[in-house]
């Protein structure tokens, strides 16, 4: 079912993806190298770095082996959280070219920042994560990624370029000139959240629109997890490759990890990033192949160097050897986490914030529910309160007005469209201790 | 003067409405008057019956957000216009009126009608002034038993 396509005589590898291939004693020399550089950066421009190091009595001179990583203190959602905004920085503002934002767990968004050398290092790994789903020069790669404060976007977007392709940038939304774009322009390649795909998908199915009549080869994809199903029926219905990608704001924004032509585990580019699973309740590092949570540290980053950061995302890495070549270690696909938080439409969402919206409005918090469906391939989020004696009026219009302010509040914190219903006391499930707060009905 | 009404919070289900009606009904609560509004999601039921107090407690203690409100039984006349005239005389007089119903009172030529007035107080004052009857809630009552 899928489409031939042509190939260039460097056979989809580019010059960028040399450190992939790297032999592991090499590759481990320079991470080595990179982390006790970082190491002692953290250490002489970030007092929280300092200070935790201070009290666990160590100095970056005690790391002289890469499994001494494992004595650093972790970073948290927390810490960025409480240091916000520019807490965590390791370069003055006059070294810092560009900084984003992604959604925390207060209303506050986490601040990230990058001098020029971070945004080659971005626009390099961003490169490596397309040549690795097997694009380059030529390839016409509409960029469907949010632009903005999102990382998703300009991440992609410099990749791509810096590839060789001809980058379009159409960002998000607007999905009838997604579909006229894709079909004028000769597109190869999108790259777009998975869900976001599937209802241009839809939208297309309506318009009578076959994709895989169009020129359209690959689908670059990340910024929420996505099933194995979901993957084979974009692959089927668009007649393309779907990749899946990698990345956090925290880290860098896309580009931390990518799939390669065996679609069987994402590539770290662990020369920049250097992974850990550890067991997500006592943080004592796991072996290879034991499932846990993926703990990251920036072996590059100037502006804004990460040690240990907990992504709270559940995986284990990939012990075998991958027969595209790469020497990089690979982790399973990510399907769920180890807190409570979500991702939808490419935003992180805590039940948290959905609280924090329920109090600003009511006074008191009422019980709630979090529903994530996905309708014509686009994630819903609705949020069932129970009326509370203090909200309930015997007139309609007060009613709406309640529920319109609650939609409101939560759409403020959260810059998503969300559905609210007000529903009666005790009909949502209570088990013993702490209530379900998130159904995930996507199937995903 | 006044009437007091209780609403009940219903989610728009099917068959959802029978079960506070049940309650009552076991209890042998008679429903005096009754208008439900409602939207695509929920509903707002709305009731008069006699025990106020005692219908209040039961559907409170067995989980129904509850609420309790004044409104205002007015005697109209039974004849096309009876009810024209009121509307006429509370715009007047600028009186908001939220929403209104009709009550099931017997007597020959004459019709209740239960209105939710933004100020009742006010209401009741300029509709006795206007010359409108406005019904004694224990008579009332009585008269429907």
């Amino acid at each position: 079912m899928l489409k031939e396509r042509w190939n260039d005589a460097a056979g989809g590898f580019h010059p960028a993806s040399a450190p992939d291939f790297l032999p592991l004693e090499r590759l481990r020399e320079v991470q080595l190298r990179r982390l006790r550089a970082v190491v002692q950066r953290a250490y002489d421009h970030v007092d929280l770095v300092r200070q935790r190091m201070q009290e666990k009595d160590i100095t970056p001179q005690d790391i002289r082996d890469l499994s001494d990583i494992a004595h650093l203190p972790f970073t948290t959602k927390a810490d960025l959280r409480d240091t916000y905004p520019f807490g965590l920085f390791a370069s003055p503002m006059g070294e810092i070219v560009r900084l984003h934002a992604s959604s925390g767990t207060t209303g506050k968004p986490i601040v990230v920042a990058y001098t020029r050398e971070d945004l080659e290092v971005w626009a390099e790994v961003m490169t490596r994560t397309f040549a690795s789903c097997g694009l380059h020069r030529g390839d016409i790669v509409q960029n469907a990624f949010g632009y903005g404060l999102f990382t998703g976007g300009l991440g992609a977007h410099y990749g791509a370029e810096a590839l060789g392709a001809t980058v379009i940038p159409v960002s998000g939304g607007n999905t009838e000139r997604q579909l006229m774009v894709m079909q004028d322009f000769n597109v190869t390649a999108m790259c777009a959240t998975p869900s976001y795909f599937l209802h241009i998908l839809d939208r297309a199915a309506d318009m009578g629109i076959d994709l895989r009549d169009l020129p359209l080869h690959t689908g670059v994809f990340g910024a929420e997890p996505w099933s194995d199903a979901m993957r084979r029926r974009i692959e089927m219905e668009a007649g393309i490759r779907a990749y899946d990608i990698y990345g956090l704001s925290e880290i860098i924004g896309p580009g931390v990890a990518s799939e390669c032509s065996e679609q069987h585990g994402l590539h770290i580019f662990e020369d920049h990033f250097y992974p850990e699973v550890i067991d997500p309740d006592t943080g004592e590092p796991l072996p290879d192949g034991v499932e846990g949570e993926l703990v990251l540290t920036t072996l590059s980053k100037q502006a804004m160097p990460i040690l240990r950061y907990r992504t709270r995302d559940i995986t284990r890495i990939i012990p075998e050897t991958c027969a595209c070549g790469r020497t990089t270690r690979r982790f399973q696909r990510v399907g769920r986490r180890s807190d409570d938080m979500f991702i939808i439409r490419g935003v992180n969402v805590f039940p948290s914030q959905v609280e924090a919206a329920l109090l600003q409005v009511e006074g008191t918090l009422p019980h709630y529910q979090i529903i994530l469906t996905r309708d014509n391939g686009l994630d819903q989020m609705t949020v069932e309160v129970e009326v509370t004696p203090e909200v309930f009026s015997d007139q309609v219009r007060a009613l709406e007005d309640v529920r319109a302010a609650l939609a409101k509040a939560i759409e403020h914190i959260l810059g998503i469209r969300v559905g609210l219903r007000l529903v009666e006391p005790r009909s949502l499930a209570r088990s013993e201790g702490k209530a379900r707060r998130v159904i995930d009905r996507r199937d995903i | 003067m006044k009437l007091q009404q209780i609403s009940v919070f219903l989610e728009n289900r099917s068959g959802h409405l029978a079960e506070p009606l049940d309650l009552l009904a076991r209890e042998g609560i008679n429903i005096l008057g009754l208008s439900l509004a409602d939207t695509a999601e929920f509903g707002i039921l709305r009731l008069i019956v006699r025990d106020w107090g005692r219908a209040e407690s039961l559907l409170r203690e067995a989980g129904w957000v509850v609420k309790l409100t004044e409104v205002v039984p007015v005697d109209v006349e039974d004849h096309p216009g009876g009810l024209a005239a009121v509307l006429r005389s509370a715009g007047e007089a600028d009186l908001k009126i939220e929403y209104m119903y009709a009550f099931s009172l017997r007597h020959p030529g004459r019709a209740a009608l239960i209105f939710r007035f933004a100020e009742p107080d006010r209401a009741v004052a300029h509709l006795t002034r206007a010359g409108f009857r406005v019904l004694e809630a224990e008579p009332l009552l009585a008269a429907v038993e």
